[in-house]
């Protein structure tokens, strides 16, 4: 199968006042492929992840420098739509944000902003996400309960679902299953596993196996920059770069 | 073993000792091709007997490796190198518990001549194994310092053994062909030079998983 870029970043440089987060990151993202972000803490994974939506633009004191684009739209142009930017790429965040609504109302919210009003085609999207979601079976009969009365995992599946209620291109995961327990974990990934169907997916994990298991390409940050982008097999079985080698085998530091 | 860093000492120890144990299955199968080889030119049925006998050891403390590595997998989840080594460390073993049965079919046949006058002097058959001896040696030493020169090296000297094994066999055949008594005799030393040139290509196998597992790349040493 051809791979088509879906993201291209070229000379991304990303500074918070006098920090600079991000240094000189060059890399393309593949359409339909899943690419998990990996380094330690503070390398710049969700800094970089928010680069993709220009989630970035809502914390003072942000410059960037460079240029993204996605789908060869230059996302930082200044005719940029930014609400459709974030409804085109967008985000699932730590820990699972259910709104204090029913979850019905949850998966509704997204499309009702965008305009959509007929209750037909809202409960075929509310199904339709929860199917894909994996949530449906577990939540058909109580649609109209309390969203935060789901588990941790079943929450973080229900904003996923409003995630793809919106009909997104691009997936940003931030730690998705940081909070889960091991099955709720599997069912989230094998969910992801899915998604690659359908959507493009980045996704930041501490978890070595996790990225190893989800992803098609892994990248690894270090203090802002990206030392080894490849394939998930090759670096995971000989990475070129032996400070990649070295952190994911455990003996960073 | 470059091994040790602060991070992870409990895994490093584990590795370090995965490595000792195939260096001591290492030596058993060393030794093995060595009283192998020694009993048939000395036609010392009880040396033959020995290495018979001692076949077990070297298959229990291959299921002994075998188990150790498949508890790092589970416990430890390698990867990059901490993979490639215990991927590396099942076919190596293998590679090694086939010398020793190799070793093990070469002490039958001297049984099996012990009580009859060899049809020739032995001194290709010696070569051989001394060859081969010396491959085994040298993988196992390129293994244990990381020395994929060495390694390579050591593969190199298998055409060497495929060359005295062509003569052996050219020599054996004419033999049998003038003589049809030393059939038998004939076949069973024949046997003998076939199986030390497979233990040579377990040794180059052994000396392919060192290159793999220092440099993650997949190379034909046997060429
Ligand atoms: N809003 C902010 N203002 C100033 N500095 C920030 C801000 N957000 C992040 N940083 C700094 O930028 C660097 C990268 O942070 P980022 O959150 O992207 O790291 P991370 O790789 O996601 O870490 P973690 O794995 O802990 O989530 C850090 O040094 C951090 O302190
Ligand atoms: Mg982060």
């Amino acid at each position: 199968m051809q791979e088509n870029k879906k993201i291209a970043v070229e000379n991304l440089n990303l500074y918070y006042g006098e920090h600079q987060a991000l240094i000189d990151i060059n890399v393309d993202l593949k359409e339909q492929k899943i690419t998990a972000l990996i380094g330690p803490s503070g390398c710049g994974k969700s800094t970089f992840l928010r680069v993709l939506n220009r989630m970035n633009d809502l914390i003072d004191g942000v410059r960037i420098a460079g240029k993204v684009t996605v789908d060869g739209e230059d996302i930082y142009d200044n005719n940029m739509d930014v609400v459709s930017l974030r409804k085109k790429v967008g985000m699932v965040f730590q820990r699972p944000n259910p709104f204090p609504m029913s979850i019905y109302d949850n998966i509704a919210y997204g499309p009702r902003i965008h305009g959509i009003k007929k209750k037909q085609v809202l409960d075929e999207l509310v199904e339709r996400s929860l199917q894909q979601s994996a949530l449906w079976d577990e939540v058909k009969d109580r649609l109209n309960k309390p969203a935060l009365g789901l588990s941790g995992g079943q929450q973080q599946r229900l904003c996923i679902a409003r995630l793809l209620a919106v009909e997104p291109d691009v997936l940003l995961m931030d730690e998705p299953t940081s909070a889960l327990d091991p099955i709720s974990t599997l069912k989230v990934e094998e969910l992801i596993h899915e998604l690659k169907n359908t959507y493009t997916i980045v996704i930041v994990t501490h978890n070595m196996q996790q990225a190893a298991r989800v992803s098609d390409y892994t990248a690894y940050f270090l203090t802002g920059e990206l030392v080894e982008f490849d394939h998930t097999e090759q670096i995971f079985t000989r990475p070129r770069d032996q400070r990649t080698e070295d952190y994911i085998t455990g003996r960073f530091g | 073993m470059t091994i040790m860093s602060s991070t992870r000492q409990t895994y490093d120890k584990a590795l370090e000792d995965l490595q000792r144990e195939i260096l001591r299955l290492g030596s058993l199968v060393e030794a093995a091709i060595d009283e192998a080889v020694h009993s048939l030119a000395k036609q010392d049925a009880k040396l033959a007997q020995r290495v018979i006998d001692g076949d077990e050891a070297i298959d229990n403390l291959k299921r002994e490796i075998e188990d150790k590595c498949m508890i790092l997998i589970a416990t430890q989840q390698p990867i990059a190198k901490d993979l490639r080594r215990i991927g590396t460390a099942f076919g190596i073993i293998t590679d090694l518990e086939r010398m020793g049965d190799h070793a093990t079919d070469i002490a039958k046949i001297t049984l099996r001549l012990a009580n009859e006058p060899l049809i020739k002097p032995l001194i290709d058959i010696p070569r051989m194994a001394k060859l081969a001896q010396n491959m085994v040696r040298s993988v196992l030493d390129s293994y244990v310092n990381a020395d994929i020169e060495l390694a390579q090296k050591a593969c190199s000297k298998d055409d060497e053994i495929d060359h005295l094994y062509r003569q052996v066999f050219d020599e054996l055949l004419e033999i049998m062909q003038r003589d049809p008594r030393t059939v038998v005799q004939g076949t069973h030393l024949l046997l003998v030079a076939r199986y030390l040139e497979r233990i040579a290509d377990h040794a180059t196998n052994i000396g392919e998983g060192v290159l793999y597992l220092e440099t993650g790349e997949r190379k034909d040493l046997n060429l």
